[in-house]
């Protein structure tokens, strides 16, 4: 583990009370590439994922406007296959994983800790770079021919195409001990490295949802690893696990992957979910309503998580008692889901709501996670999910948890912390149009989804018969809102930080721990000197005027 | 969590006086970052043991479909060399724990003497474990296609094994060959800290790499200790 080195002890040491971004905290590319600085670290993930997205961006832009017509649009039937298997491998293993926890919960989770750094910062820099390395794996199976095997790899499918799948497995495989050492750099912080005075009943629950993502990272990616290599395994060795020819049984493989792919849709909305409280509680000016429940449903859907599997094998083989079994447990993620909409809701009652644009992605967040959930349990229902199993009502289902859920929290959250990780404000104005796009797009996108699925078209298909080309071209032209949207959205950050106003150290006049003693950007050990939690981070009752004030420090005096 | 608190507060006084140079600056005291290094090995533990985990539950589905044909292949191995081994590793885990034992207490020479002789016997099971592959290799008792114990010039004893035992072999390796990498990534970890301890880093109040690398190499052998049974024994 070697903890024991510090940056400190290095040659050019750094200035541990200048700002982080400053030149004295680390100088050059040196300064950035060698950092053991979390909120450095933190800022590399963001870009690092932003690309990923943008990328997964571009295919699926490519393949709505392969389905905006039946037949041949744009591409091939093998380049679409293509299209749509990276876009979703790439948004999955190298977007959604580690964008929150990468990105955010990097740089925030020390913050709010009232601690320096992770425990393991080197650890912390390399799982970076194991991620770096995972994607370039990725990269290299694109340009080497590519996959098609959709981003679940199914087998025999998976051991036989032609395309480049090993590598594409391979990064993958690399891609989850960056998850695994993520996660348990956070479980050891959370336990060993809380500021005096920082009690569990006092944890902001974003840091509750950051853990329980860290237990579910920790607990189901080691059995990815071991999938992907069998996998791999079966390609060049023809090792026979998954091959009926030689004894093995392609369904192990799906009850592998999904042992892990399945509470890893956990590990990508909890810590959307995380995000949100935290949006709620500050743009509402009140504690969370709940806290406890909330703080507990988020570990009750790690838990749940690892027990509903089978849900996505329906079809595929199962026994029947299996079915119920596990159709019956599914309808368990009901009720911690539940338990935090119902909370958020009643923490919006009589709360004084501002609508900054974080916050018009929080209540996003709360409506499409909604209805990404309850359309969840159509499809836990044993006999409606065979008639709509692998349909376009599963992609809109899906996409309303993981887009409309993560990745509406993800955007929230970046603007949210924005001026504390760069130390510039945004155009608000600017931001709420490119929201107002990212919604309606969203919405134009993926609603008719459910409705063209319903009426059985089947997802995945290059073509399609003509009385679903309507349905298809308004998805497709939800796609390019969605397009104009997120290109505002990254024209506001650029803006932002070529000519952003100079933001106060607590700007949204937030009670959360993150806000209080740090500076906009916070110094290279985050505070001038270790705070004492003496609140709980949402006690908006208990907060001097001098806390929730949202100018410059010097501004209150006067 | 009340140490913690008392902890902080005694760190503050004087951040830099009282930092010793083996504490990293984001840690207040010793026993802090110690705890943190052993709870972080034992979340790592766990992700090892889901991953062995996988193969374990994978050996278990095979061998509950075709019993008779797993029990014919496993008499292909040699236990007798299985169960050196295993006494082999046994005895290395007793060697790592002495090694932090000394350094516990200070004692650098005999550190490196027990770090010396559990790299030693990580070493002979390595070797034991060539001369089983070989043997295999020998056989034709190879995994998934390239099995060829099935053909009349590999017969044993006068009869052949089944083709479908293929699948033993294939778990065989699987687990033996993901196992013996473990073992040459615990001997690199040994080999590190034993470098470190020559160096002079450790003392009875910094013995924090001993002790998560000798964690490790537990690991290393707790799941030998279920994988030897699991295909040596079946019978």
């Amino acid at each position: 583990m070697a903890t024991e080195v510090a940056g400190a002890h290095g040659h050019d040491e750094p200035d541990h009370l200048a700002p982080y971004l400053s030149p004295e905290a680390g100088r050059g590319v040196k300064g950035w590439l060698l950092t053991l600085d979390h909120k450095r670290i933190g800022l590399m993930y963001l870009i690092s994922t932003l690309l990923a997205f943008f990328m997964g961006g571009v295919f699926a832009l490519l393949v709505r406007l392969e389905l905006f017509a039946p037949g041949r649009t744009i591409m091939s039937a093998e380049y679409y296959n293509r299209a749509f298997t990276l876009h979703g491998a790439i948004m999955v293993f190298l977007f959604i994983i580690p964008s929150v926890p990468g990105a955010l919960g990097n740089f925030v989770l020390p913050i709010m800790l009232g601690t320096k750094d992770v425990a393991f910062p080197r650890l912390n820099l390399l799982s970076f770079y194991i991620y770096i390395i995972g994607a370039t794996f990725s990269l290299y199976s694109i340009v080497t021919g590519s996959v098609d095997t959709g981003w679940t790899f199914y087998t025999p499918y998976s051991t036989t195409s032609q395309t480049s799948v090993v590598s594409m497995v391979l990064g993958v495989f690399i891609l989850g001990f960056s998850s695994i050492l993520t996660g348990l750099n956070f479980i050891v912080t959370v336990h060993k490295l809380r500021a005096p005075g920082l009690h569990w009943k006092r944890l902001p629950l974003f840091i509750w949802g950051t853990y329980a993502t860290s237990i579910i990272q920790v607990l189901a990616t080691p059995v990815l690893a071991i999938t992907l290599l069998l996998l791999a395994a079966e390609r060049t060795m023809g090792l026979g696990i998954f091959d009926p020819a030689l004894g093995g049984d392609p369904i192990l493989f799906q009850h592998f992957f999904w042992f892990y792919s399945h509470p890893a849709v956990y590990i990508m909305i909890v810590p959307g979910m995380a995000v949100a409280s935290e949006l709620f509680a500050t743009f509402t000016r009140r504690a969370i309503f709940g806290y406890f429940a909330v703080a507990m449903s988020s570990l009750g859907l790690a838990l749940v998580g690892f027990l509903v599997w089978g849900h996505h094998m329906f079809t595929s083989g199962q026994s029947e008692w299996a079915t119920m079994l596990f159709s019956a447990l599914t309808m368990l993620v009901a009720i911690p889901s539940g338990v935090k909409v119902f909370n958020w809701t009643a923490t919006l009652y009589k709360g004084s709501i501002e609508l900054t644009t974080p916050m018009l992605y929080a209540l996003s967040f709360l409506v499409l996670f909604t209805i990404g959930g309850l359309t969840g349990l159509f499809c836990a229902v044993l006999n409606t999910d065979i008639h709509l199993h692998d349909t376009y009502f599963i992609v809109a289902h899906f996409h309303y948890v993981m887009m409309g859920g993560t990745v509406m929290a993800f955007v929230g959250g970046i603007l949210y912390w924005w001026p504390k990780m760069t130390g510039k404000l945004y155009d608000e104005k600017l931001a709420k149009v490119s929201w107002l796009f990212v919604f309606i797009g969203f919405n134009t996108t993926f609603l008719i989804q459910f409705v063209m699925g319903s009426k059985g078209m089947p997802r995945r298909y290059y073509d399609y018969l003509p009385q679903f080309e309507i349905y298809h071209k308004v998805s497709t032209f939800g796609s390019w809102l969605l397009l104009i949207g997120f290109s505002i959205c990254a024209f506001v950050l650029i803006k932002s930080l070529r000519s952003g106003a100079k933001a106060p150290p607590n700007p949204w006049g937030s009670a959360g721990y993150e806000w209080q003693g740090t500076e906009s950007p916070p110094v290279m050990q985050n505070f001038r000197e270790t705070p004492t939690i003496t609140r709980g981070p949402y006690d908006y009752h208990l907060c001097t005027d001098e806390e929730l004030f949202d100018g410059f420090p010097e501004d209150l005096k006067k | 969590m009340a140490s913690a608190h008392s902890d902080h507060g005694h760190g503050e006084h004087g951040e830099h006086a009282d930092h010793p140079k083996f504490l990293a600056h984001h840690f207040d005291t010793p026993e802090q970052q110690f705890d943190a290094a052993k709870f972080g090995m034992w979340v790592f533990i766990v992700t090892e043991i889901l991953m062995f985990g996988g193969l374990f539950v994978a050996y278990l589905i095979y061998k509950g479909q075709e019993p008779s044909v797993f029990i014919e292949a496993h008499q292909r191995l040699d236990w007798k060399l299985g169960s050196v081994n295993t006494i082999v590793l046994l005895f290395s885990s007793l060697t790592a724990a002495l090694a932090v034992r000394s350094s516990q207490l200070g004692k650098k020479n005999e550190t490196t003497f027990w770090l010396v002789i559990t790299i030693l016997c990580a070493l002979g099971f390595l070797g034991i474990k060539y001369v089983e592959y070989s043997h295999k290799f020998h056989d034709g008792l190879l995994p998934g296609r390239y099995f060829t114990a099935h053909l009349p010039e590999h017969a044993h004893n006068g009869h052949v094994l089944p083709q479908r035992a293929n699948m033993y072999f294939a778990l065989y390796f699987m687990m033996t060959g993901l196992h013996g990498l473990h073992v040459i990534i615990g001997m690199s970890v040994l080999g590190w800290v034993l470098a470190r301890n020559h160096r002079g880093d450790f003392s009875p109040e910094y013995f924090t790499p001993v002790e998560i690398g000798a964690l490790y190499w537990h690991l290393v052998d707790l799941v030998w200790i279920y994988l030897f049974p699991l295909v040596y024994l079946v019978g």
